[in-house]
């Protein structure tokens, strides 16, 4: 397998249903743009030509949620064959999923389910990426999930699996920092040593999101404006990682474009801050090394 | 316990609400699990609500919650993608009403509008690939969106106006059964219900593809000169609303 996915560093948006015609239309002000596969993966009609147009105009992110790389059943060849046909017509910029499951037998719950920790589960999820990843002739990029239960027997934390996860299988990561601060609330683990276990080398790309307080746990909801806490923890991590792929989604109570398109520039400020922040410490300590 | 033992305890748990799957799940998971069969039940039902705004809206949120719910609690998705979800609403409708053909209609209606959507591209025919056809040999071939069933009610008509935020006419049982169509021009999915004649026609037609025994058909039907002039005029209005997309024989 190839392992060479490209190095794109940008700010886009997620593509939804609401601003067809502004990204249609106008000149919308990002690098790139992401979809929801499955939305894409049909015969025919209007959404299949609204992403062909969208493609003439940006580089597309193809983003599923439906691959299941986490189940014991192995992954679908017929979603694969489908999710190909998508690929080879977009020729998108990357090719991403979750690290979850959502399949087991003939039963589809169409929601993203954690993976426990073990070796075992580590042997499937490999499997299937290599399977995956043959299937599409392309490395593809997995994000980090959030969470709402652990796994009582879990032989490494998931900073470890993901680790693991990448290096066995030369995927690459896509690093949803409001996923780590939901699961990192709700199991109380530190954010930031989630990140300093991460092989950053392998991250392409940065998602952002809100999320919303259920009775007992934080809920990834995609329906808010980015929080504080995710934006310090987004910062810290765009410190570490150097220029790369950054996009907000938002998936309910999706406000005007120009809405999010504030939000971006603040995900972009951010990252250029954080950057500059870096190379100023870098350049820093190579001057007292000089000095010294 | 296994990676795949593990897996089905939760979708027992999401599916059935076994205490005992939850148990095997993990211990003191209760919160979380939670969260998961909240979320696997609400997207279905959002799903459904989402596919069928029109059925919802003449049956009441009530009535179409406790449907919605029926359905969630009978069939556990399977399909690769959630929009199929909606496929075995209807059925669920027909068992919950059996008595209301108009609320099973509309949701034929709004399923078959859907599908059509995003079903295979054709291009229209040029009619000047026309001119060459031989008719007694011509094959017709509908638009790949095409689909259609019997039409009891007027269903297309509280269809019509409940989607254009209109008051729905009363229900009412159709003096002669006829057919409802749907198929997409382009990117628009189009419905129109079609007389008893017409219905039989497309079926005809779906069946043999044959121009030259539609109209044996129709002359049969309708006497030599009504049922030629019949055929034609049907022709003439499935190419003009591309609804035939092919004549094979040209």
């Amino acid at each position: 397998m190839n392992t060479s996915t490209p190095r794109f560093a940008g700010y886009g948006l997620g593509l939804r249903k609401e601003h067809y015609r502004d990204f249609l239309e106008t000149d919308v002000p990002v690098d790139f743009v992401e979809v929801i596969s499955e939305n894409f993966m049909v015969e025919g009609g209007q959404p299949r030509d609204i992403l062909r147009r969208v493609r003439e105009r940006h580089p597309v992110v193809l983003h599923g949620v439906s691959m299941s790389i986490g189940s014991a059943d192995g992954v679908d060849r017929d979603y694969l064959r489908r999710l190909k046909s998508l690929v080879d017509e977009i020729e998108p910029l990357f090719v991403s999923d979750h690290l979850s499951w959502s399949r087991i037998g003939r039963f589809n719950s169409h929601d993203l389910l954690p993976v426990p920790y073990t070796d075992e589960a580590l042997d499937t999820v490999c499997d299937n990426i290599d399977i995956a990843q043959n299937a599409l002739g392309r490395t593809m990029l997995f994000e980090n999930p959030s969470s709402y239960l652990a796994f009582d027997g879990a032989t490494m934390t998931e900073w470890e699996f993901i680790s693991a996860m990448s290096k066995r299988t030369g995927c690459g990561l896509l690093l949803d920092v409001n996923n780590i601060f939901v699961s990192a609330t709700n199991h109380g683990f530190d954010a930031l040593a989630y990140l300093d276990g991460l092989p950053f080398d392998r991250v392409h790309q940065v998602h952002l999101a809100g999320h919303s307080p259920g009775r007992d746990l934080l809920i990834d909801t995609h329906d808010s404006p980015v929080c504080d806490e995710v934006w310090a923890l987004y910062s810290n991590a765009m410190a570490r990682l150097g220029p790369v792929a950054t996009m907000i989604e938002r998936d309910g109570n999706v406000p005007p474009l120009s809405e999010l398109l504030r939000e971006l520039w603040i995900a972009r400020k951010l990252g250029i801050y954080a950057q500059m922040a870096e190379h100023e410490e870098h350049a820093h300590d190579t001057r007292i090394a000089e000095a010294a | 316990m296994t990676l795949a033992a593990w897996q089905q305890d939760f979708r027992t748990w999401l599916t059935d609400a076994s205490k005992e799957a939850a148990r095997r799940v993990g211990n003191d998971a209760m919160h979380g699990l939670s969260v998961y069969q909240n979320n696997y039940r609400g997207q279905l039902i959002e799903c459904l609500e989402h596919s069928f705004p029109q059925v919802r809206r003449l049956l009441g949120d009530e009535a179409f919650l406790h449907a919605a719910i029926t359905h969630v609690n009978h069939h556990p998705p399977h399909a690769w993608t959630l929009d199929a979800y909606a496929d075995g609403f209807g059925d669920t409708l027909a068992v919950l009403f059996p008595h209301n053909p108009d609320v099973h209609e509309l949701a034929w209606i709004e399923h078959a509008l859907t599908d059509a959507f995003v079903a295979r591209d054709a291009e229209a025919l040029p009619l000047d690939a026309l001119a060459s056809v031989d008719w007694d040999a011509a094959r017709l071939r509908f638009a790949p969106s095409f689909r259609h069933r019997i039409a009891t009610t007027n269903a297309d008509n509280i269809w019509t106006a409940l989607s254009a935020d209109a008051e729905p006419p009363e229900s009412e049982m159709l003096a002669e059964p006829g057919g409802l169509i749907v198929w997409r021009r382009q990117f628009v999915s189009c419905l129109k219900r079609v007389d008893a004649v017409e219905y039989e026609a497309l079926l005809h037609l779906q069946e043999n593809a044959s121009f030259a025994t539609l109209c044996d058909l129709l002359v049969e039907r309708l006497g030599d000169a009504d049922g030629v002039a019949k055929a034609g005029a049907l022709l003439a209005g499935w190419l003009g609303s591309e609804l035939i997309v092919g004549v094979d024989g040209v």
